[in-house]
């Protein structure tokens, strides 16, 4: 098979395994500081309809689309995260489930979001190169702050919250840049995921997908960037191999969680595992 | 019209107080929120169905059988998930990521056993007759569904108040460590916990298919977001906060389809557990931020 027509018949596969990645990332920086956050699915909601509205209806360049489609769901994330955020461990992820289920009805019934039948015909804009560039500049950044004072911090609240705020770290600071960056992330991996599906619609930014987007997390790890990465690959891919499956596709995941959290509480990208590896 | 309202505001209340009983429970003993209730929820339904339709079991026996099943399906998770990870002492997001998991695998399951459409009990089992009262009329179906959970839900609450076994319960809840020094079998009451939990999340499961009509692989889901919203109301771990916040919410449910519009009804659980989570996290009707069984 030659090139044109592999990418022709996986380019939604491949673009999926990018943008996935991204959202794996976005929510690995959350967990990295300590917060279990399932809002990120409403986020990627936020910036996927608030970009193709701008495409769709005003015609505005893509890049602007884009740009707005991240900015959108942050500034959401900054005004929830304030008062949210001053909870933590389940009483922070019942509260960002309730967001984003709260998010996905007024997706449901707005009028410039389409309702129940959503948006279709979003002009097919996202090429590889843009989801290249977009993985690229996010692992770039957050790569860039698990070596700075701030990636540090996000370890420490991690470890003992209460030790890290009497060590002078502005805990709560650090949390909501935490939470209105992956919003920022996983806004923009929906703007790009939406200009390549050509369609939304209210059910994708549910409470399966926020699942979806933390079982990627989990099952690859969140000890480095790599694990996530994984994780989103494995999972956008292994639909594709189990197709035959057909109803029971879903139960891999859910066993795959299960099976991951019992025996693989550090995912499948471990470096500390690989060092006990090596000494052996 | 009001009365009628309210009426069916308590009825659809008190299946959700239910639901939320079995789910706090868990997390005042257990102290772990367990996700996989909507499945639970679910499987109790079609449990009772294929009884009554199957095997041609009478509703009355098929209930309590149903309960059954949903209660060893809970014992099955707390024996293979839950009790791995409390020996590991693992924190407290892991056993809540790994019941979604559970739930997921559930959901999935049934669909592919069972189908994705949806399922109705055979309603000719039922008095479809209804008694007025003033100017009520009052379905008999629904005020049996609305005993039923009433009288269950007073079970459960008498025996953690009035009993041995409630004392002992309630001892885990405060500390684990300091009942298991009394010689209170902790481990057995995990298991129990787990297993009454998920025979009243069954029950409910019986109960709403009864009263909506309808059973499908899908209303676990939903099911588990009203449970969520409605122990936060009362208050994590909280028996009688759970029944009180599943009521108002039923109520607030009800009066919202009524007076706002039905299209953000799902929203409103969601809207009212987001504002009392940033007002009041001990939840609307507890006195402290301690949990209590």
């Amino acid at each position: 098979m030659d090139w044109s027509s592999w990418w022709e018949t996986y380019s939604t596969l491949v673009l999926s395994i990018g943008v996935y990645g991204m959202l794996a990332l976005s929510i690995y920086l959350t967990l990295s500081c300590g917060l279990l956050s399932l809002a990120n699915a409403a986020f990627m909601g936020i910036g996927a309809y608030v970009s193709a509205i701008i495409t769709l209806q005003y015609e505005w360049p893509f890049a602007v689309a884009l740009l707005l489609g991240t900015a959108a769901p942050a500034t959401v994330a900054l005004l929830v995260g304030i008062p949210v955020l001053r909870l933590s461990g389940v009483y922070l992820a019942m509260a960002t489930l309730g967001f984003g289920e709260v998010v996905r009805v007024v997706l449901l019934n707005l009028d410039i979001t389409g309702g129940p039948l959503g948006l279709n015909g979003i002009p097919p804009l996202t090429s590889g190169w843009h989801v290249l560039l977009a993985l690229a500049c996010t692992i770039a950044l957050l790569q860039a702050m698990r070596r700075s004072r701030i990636g540090r911090a996000f370890e420490a609240i991690r470890e003992d919250e209460t030790a890290a705020r009497l060590m002078g770290i502005a805990t709560d600071r650090v949390k909501l840049l935490a939470f209105v960056l992956g919003a920022a992330i996983a806004g923009l991996a929906g703007g790009l995921n939406a200009h390549y599906t050509f369609t939304l619609s209210p059910g994708n930014f549910g409470f399966e997908n926020a699942v979806d987007i933390l079982t990627m997390a989990v099952l690859g790890g969140i000890q480095g960037l790599l694990g996530p990465l994984l994780g989103g690959a494995i999972l956008t891919l292994l639909p594709e191999l189990l197709r035959g499956l057909q109803e029971f596709r879903m139960a891999a995941n859910g066993l795959i969680l299960i099976v991951v959290v019992l025996f693989l509480p550090h995912g499948l990208w471990d470096p500390g595992r690989f060092r006990r590896w090596l000494k052996k | 019209m009001f009365a009628q309202q309210v009426v069916n505001a308590i009825s659809l209340g008190s299946v959700y107080a239910l639901f939320a009983l079995g789910f706090t429970l868990v997390f005042g003993i257990l102290g772990v929120i367990n996700l996989s209730h909507g499945g639970i929820f679910m499987l109790g339904a079609y449990a009772a169905l294929f009884l009554i339709t199957r095997f041609e079991i009478p509703f009355w026996t098929a209930l309590p059988l149903a309960m059954l099943a949903a209660g060893l399906l809970g014992l099955l998770i707390d024996v293979l998930v839950l009790r791995v990870l409390r020996k590991r002492e693992a924190p407290h997001l892991m056993p809540m990521i790994a019941t979604i998991g559970a739930a997921i695998l559930m959901t999935s399951l049934s669909q592919g056993f069972f189908g994705s459409e949806t399922r109705r009990f055979p309603l000719e089992l039922f008095d479809q007759e209804s008694f007025s009262w003033g100017p009520l009329t009052i379905p008999v179906l629904q005020a049996g569904i609305t005993a039923l959970s009433v009288l269950l839900m007073l079970l459960m609450i008498w025996v953690l108040r009035r009993t041995r076994l409630g004392q002992a319960l309630r001892a885990v809840s405060e500390s684990p460590k300091a009942a298991a020094l009394l010689g209170i079998p902790v481990e057995r009451l995990f298991h129990l916990t787990s297993f009454a939990a998920a025979a009243l999340g069954g029950a409910a499961g019986i109960l709403i298919g009864l009263s909506f009509d309808a059973i499908s692989p899908f209303m676990g889901q939903p099911m588990l977001h009203k449970g969520i919203a409605a122990i936060i109301l009362g208050g994590l771990g909280d028996v009688r906060g759970a029944v009180l916040g599943g009521l108002f919410l039923g109520v607030a449910e009800v009066f919202a389809v009524t007076f706002l519009s039905s299209e953000y009804r799902d929203a409103l659980s969601f809207g009212l557990l987001f504002l009392v989570l940033l007002w009041r996290p001990q939840g609307l009707f507890g006195a402290s931020a301690t949990r209590s069984a």
